[in-house]
């Protein structure tokens, strides 16, 4: 079992969701979050002269799936979430010990 | 005279316009600092309706309106509202029951200290502000209010026009808030880190309050219910709608029009006017709403870029240099066509009335400053002005008053 935890921009959320969807991914865990990468923040106006945020606003997915549906969850995260310019974000995958499902006991597997 | 009901109408209506202006202030104010001091700013104008509602009570209106002590103070006649009843008063607006006007300057003292208190957020020490603030009250604006509006008072009597407070509340205000700045010194950070205003939406709503409440404050302060309201009342929004527009075109110039300085624009059309709302015709308010913006805006810049000074919330700057502005403005637009009452400036040729809106400006001016250096050095060394690291840090919402803007998970 792997985890996958991608950082995507807000507006691609509903791209990424559909697409994960249709390759029957529904269990996902969204959170807003700030950052910084390459694309190194923006530029926004005081009442007189500028400032500068350099931790964007970004979305974190995360979802854990079996080791062989790794590959195309990346693909449909990175077909969707890609715009080409600096600040599409990152994906990164971990080993998953244990899950367990809360309402029933489920462990692994049959958890996911 | 007999009470005249409706003037009293509307002067009772202006005094409760005027009181939603400290709490919209608030707001305004609280819109623009970190997440972690939104409470502690909202304070620091909301406990004013506390403090101030009482001290003016008890002996505030009797020193600034009672027998006139030699052109600087009243006296104790009114002391605990005594002798101010139900009857007009013989020399203040004389066609509403005192106890009307007695309220309604009640709410002018409350929003003047309300004012300053924007310049020092995000550092300062409640309960030492909440004492400076009571000295403040007693020792600054008492006497200011004497001087120009207080029958006696020796600015009153050279000739010195301030229709609804660019002296009395605005230039004292803001020149005070100034040297507290001194005082105090930057916020930790400043200016390295960006300190993001953490709402805007409520800054704009505390602005449309305040724009609201203006017009109790300027149209109000004829103290009758007739033509002289209403041209007040069309300054007002005149130069509101001047200024507003020029600050958004600015902000336009140097990259986007941003919402918050279009409201930023508002209020310094409206402080800015204050003082000439009834003396000017309404076209006359277009070039002052225009000159408050570019003279208010550039005066940012300066004091915060160039200079460094941590006005935090630009009090001086819009406040204090409109109030300037303004009241020199009366010098030159005020035409007698507009108030019988009032006095011809340049425009109609009558350069002594700028001579005499000068030595307002300096006079009140000079005062405010030095007598804040005064008063603020005092609770400086027995109270302390400023919280500690920690307390700052942390945020003044918590390690002032305990509490938290936003809290919990369940929203």
């Amino acid at each position: 079992m792997k985890k996958v935890e991608a950082i995507i921009r807000e507006e691609r959320l509903e791209a990424v969701k559909k697409a994960l969807e249709e390759k029957s991914y529904y269990g996902m865990t969204v959170s807003e979050v700030s950052g910084r990468g390459k694309q190194k923040g923006i530029t926004l106006q005081w009442r007189v002269g500028e400032y500068r945020v350099d931790l964007l606003p970004k979305l974190k997915i995360e979802l854990v799936v079996l080791d062989e549906d790794v590959l195309p969850v990346i693909d449909a995260i990175m077909m969707n979430a890609r715009t080409g310019d600096t600040g599409d974000g990152k994906i990164f995958i971990m080993p998953v010990e244990t899950v367990v499902r809360v309402r029933t006991g489920d462990r692994n597997e049959a958890a996911i | 005279m007999p009470v005249n009901t409706g003037d009293t109408a509307w002067l009772l209506i202006s005094a409760a316009l005027v009181m939603l202006m400290t709490p919209g202030l608030a707001l305004f104010y609280g819109g623009m600092v970190r997440r972690k001091n939104i409470l502690s700013t909202i304070m620091m104008s909301f406990a004013c309706l506390g403090l101030v509602g009482l001290l003016w009570v008890l002996y505030g209106y009797s020193l600034a309106f009672g027998t006139d002590h030699g052109g600087v103070i009243g006296g104790f006649n009114f002391l605990g509202l005594m002798n101010v009843g139900q009857e007009p008063s013989a020399v203040y607006a004389t066609t509403v029951p005192q106890l009307a006007y007695m309220i309604y300057q009640a709410m002018f003292a409350i929003i003047a200290v309300a004012l300053f208190t924007g310049a020092i957020v995000e550092r300062v020490k409640f309960g030492a502000i909440l004492v400076f603030s009571a000295l403040w009250l007693t020792i600054v604006y008492i006497p200011i209010t004497h001087w120009v509006w207080g029958s006696g008072g020796w600015l009153a009597k050279l000739g010195l026009l301030d229709f609804a407070g660019g002296t009395v509340i605005h230039i004292n205000a803001g020149v005070s808030a100034l040297a507290l700045v001194i005082l105090l010194g930057r916020r930790r950070g400043f200016p390295q880190d960006s300190m993001e205003p953490n709402n805007i939406p409520m800054v704009v709503l505390g602005a449309a309050l305040l724009w609201f409440g203006w017009f109790g404050f300027n149209a109000g302060s004829a103290l009758t219910a007739d033509g002289l309201a209403s041209s007040a009342f069309v300054v007002t929004n005149t130069a509101a709608a001047a200024a507003a527009f020029t600050w958004m075109m600015i902000s336009w110039v140097h990259k986007r029009p941003t919402i918050l300085g279009t409201v930023t624009g508002a209020i310094a059309g409206l402080a800015t006017v204050t003082p000439a709302a009834g003396y000017i015709t309404p076209l006359a308010a277009i070039p002052i709403g225009v000159a408050a913006t570019i003279v208010c805006y550039y005066s940012m810049l300066f004091f915060k870029t160039k200079l460094g000074f941590d006005d935090s919330l630009d009090v001086f700057a819009v406040h204090g240099v409109g109030g300037i502005l303004g009241t020199l403005s009366v010098g030159i637009f005020a035409t007698l066509s507009v108030n019988s009452a009032g006095a011809d400036g340049l425009l109609a040729g009558n350069a002594m009335q700028l001579f005499k809106q000068l030595i307002g400006v300096v006079s009140v001016g000079g005062f405010a400053f030095f007598a804040t250096l005064g008063i603020g050095k005092l609770v400086d060394k027995t109270i302390g002005l400023r919280v500690g690291q920690v307390e700052e840090t942390v945020g003044l919402d918590i390690s002032q008053h305990g509490e938290r803007a936003y809290g919990g998970f369940l929203r």
